[in-house]
């Protein structure tokens, strides 16, 4: 059902995680300014390369499966684009992000010919390369974002962009880069589409900041995680009416689409949980996680000690949970699939361990316990 | 060594006040409720109407209202109800309420510990431990992070 990767013999925190193409190498930050690359070797995951050009803590990695390069940004305020030369190094490219306040999300278009990172400077860059210069320039979406703009996804016309943000509001925009691309045609969202034209805005009153948003595989419908541990849902062809459900678990830190109406979320209860669409409704479909106490005994002598040293501990008591993740999930990724059919996913957290989830036997036997 | 060194004054400093599109609260969307009606609360009371009681001072709870006043009265009125239901009683009534009624029983809950009187918290506590079996962690986190505070 799930298998458990660690890396190295760090128990650091994993701030956020990305994939390569073929899956056989990982990017990750181990919650400072670096950037590790591991690569498949059999069954062992190697460290090939170590990205250190940022000063301080990464909080943004995505790799973009076709161009092969990496962008990673950071609270240092910067951005930069990685590709690998021949010799399987890599080399940076520079991006001018204007911001005054850490860059805290990036995330590729589809198309992979720009990208976009939210800020704290309350702006979202839209960023693409400029062949002149050799340097990768950003426009700026600014209005009527009045707070850190805290996660983005795009929308799978490589034109729309939807940005969560700690002002409690997620946003859709346009952005549309005259410069590179051609006119795009209208969509359910709205029909004018120039640069940060706000196409959307929901507010759910008195909720929690915003800590994840997905565009769904068909790019109709929007969902967000906020700090109030709900679970909200816009459909852009049912007039944007929004749908929440509040839950009784600890917030949600991630959500992704795993089919057009099935919904991944995870958070600080350390359980991915699966919830599913229907009509004016978001019901909750099952548990990825149903591990019961487990022995320490998977944990090598050294991780152990490790572990207790981190946590301050003195006596060995028992502290483990009920789960695989031991700490908040704090990332999620597709593994295998797409947005419309997923069948693997991957998610990372403070307990510096990367799950990945097989989705196609739990759905499996979610099928099967309904037909019993 | 420069005099001022130790100060930390400018630490204090709001330097985003010179933003124009600063982050403020959102106004309210629609009118507040001005609050539960005394008089009805205190006649379903005295029927031993509980669950009508709790229901009508939740309903009307003044949320996002900037009335300190409404708000304080609201409470008061509230946590009467919450004292008068007995201890044997507080799962029935429980069982009765909304999800979004007992989120907002919790805020009440919680901003009663901060007005304890005799006795009023431990009563509190039982009926935390009620909200809490339906509600789960999740409608104490909504207290932490809704801004519609009662």
């Amino acid at each position: 059902m799930s298998q458990t990767l660690t890396f190295g013999d760090s128990c650091a925190p994993i701030t956020c995680h990305a994939w390569n193409k073929e899956r056989n190498q990982i990017a990750f930050s181990p919650n400072n300014n670096e950037v590790h690359i591991y690569q498949k070797e059999g069954s062992d995951w190697k460290q090939t390369n170590n990205l250190v050009e940022h000063d301080m803590r990464v909080m943004g990695i995505d790799w973009a499966p076709n161009t092969n390069r990496i962008v990673t940004c950071s609270v240092d305020r910067n951005a930069y684009v990685w590709t690998q030369g021949e010799d399987g190094k890599w080399s940076t490219t520079l991006v001018l992000l204007r911001i005054n306040r850490a860059a805290t999300c990036v995330k590729w278009s589809p198309m992979e010919n720009k990208f976009a990172v939210g800020s704290g400077a309350r702006l979202i860059s839209i960023c693409y390369f400029e062949k002149e210069n050799n340097w990768w320039v950003s426009k700026h979406i600014k209005k009527p974002i009045r707070s850190t703009v805290t996660t983005l996804d795009w929308h799978p016309n490589n034109i729309l962009l939807v940005a969560g943000s700690s002002d409690f509001k997620v946003r859709v925009f346009s952005a549309y880069i005259k410069d590179i691309e051609d006119q795009p045609g209208p969509n359910v969202w709205g029909s004018k589409l120039p640069l940060g034209q706000l196409l959307a805005e929901f507010r759910s009153s008195g909720s929690g900041w915003v800590h994840s948003v997905s565009f769904s595989a068909d790019g109709n419908k929007v969902a967000w995680v906020g700090h109030d541990s709900s679970i909200n849902i816009a459909d852009a062809s049912q007039g944007k009416a929004v749908i929440k459900l509040k839950t009784e678990y600890l917030p949600f830190l991630g959500c992704i689409w795993i089919s057009n109406n099935n919904l991944i979320v995870a958070g600080h209860s350390c359980i991915p949980l699966l919830y599913c669409h229907e009509g004016d409704e978001i019901k909750f479909v099952a548990k990825l996680d149903n591990t019961q106490r487990k022995e320490s005994g998977g944990l090598s002598a050294m991780k152990k000690f490790q572990s207790l040293d981190r946590q301050a501990r003195i006596e060995t008591s028992d502290t483990f949970l009920d789960s695989i993740h031991q700490n908040a999930i704090t990332y999620i990724n597709l593994y295998k699939g797409t947005k419309a059919d997923a069948v693997k996913i991957s998610t990372s957290g403070l307990d510096g361990q990367l799950v990945i989830w097989d989705i196609a036997t739990l759905e499996k036997a979610f099928e099967d316990r309904v037909m019993i | 060594m420069a005099k001022n060194t130790s100060s930390s004054a400018f630490r204090k400093i709001d330097i985003d006040q010179y933003n124009e599109d600063n982050f403020k609260e959102d106004e309210a969307e629609q009118a507040v409720p001005t609050g539960p009606d005394e008089g009805e609360v205190c006649a379903l009371l005295n029927q031993a109407r509980y669950v009508e009681a709790l229901k009508h001072v939740l309903n009307n709870a003044p949320l996002g209202s900037t009335d300190q006043q409404v708000k304080d009265n609201a409470l008061s009125l509230t946590l009467k109800v919450l004292i008068a239901v007995k201890s044997a009683q507080i799962e029935e009534v429980v069982g009765n309420l909304s999800l979004d009624d007992i989120d907002i029983l919790m805020k009440y809950i919680y901003r009663g510990f901060e007005y304890p009187s005799e006795g009023s918290s431990g009563h509190l506590l039982l009926w935390h431990e009620k909200a809490f079996n339906i509600g789960g962690a999740g409608s104490i986190v909504r207290v932490l992070s809704d801004r519609m505070k009662v």
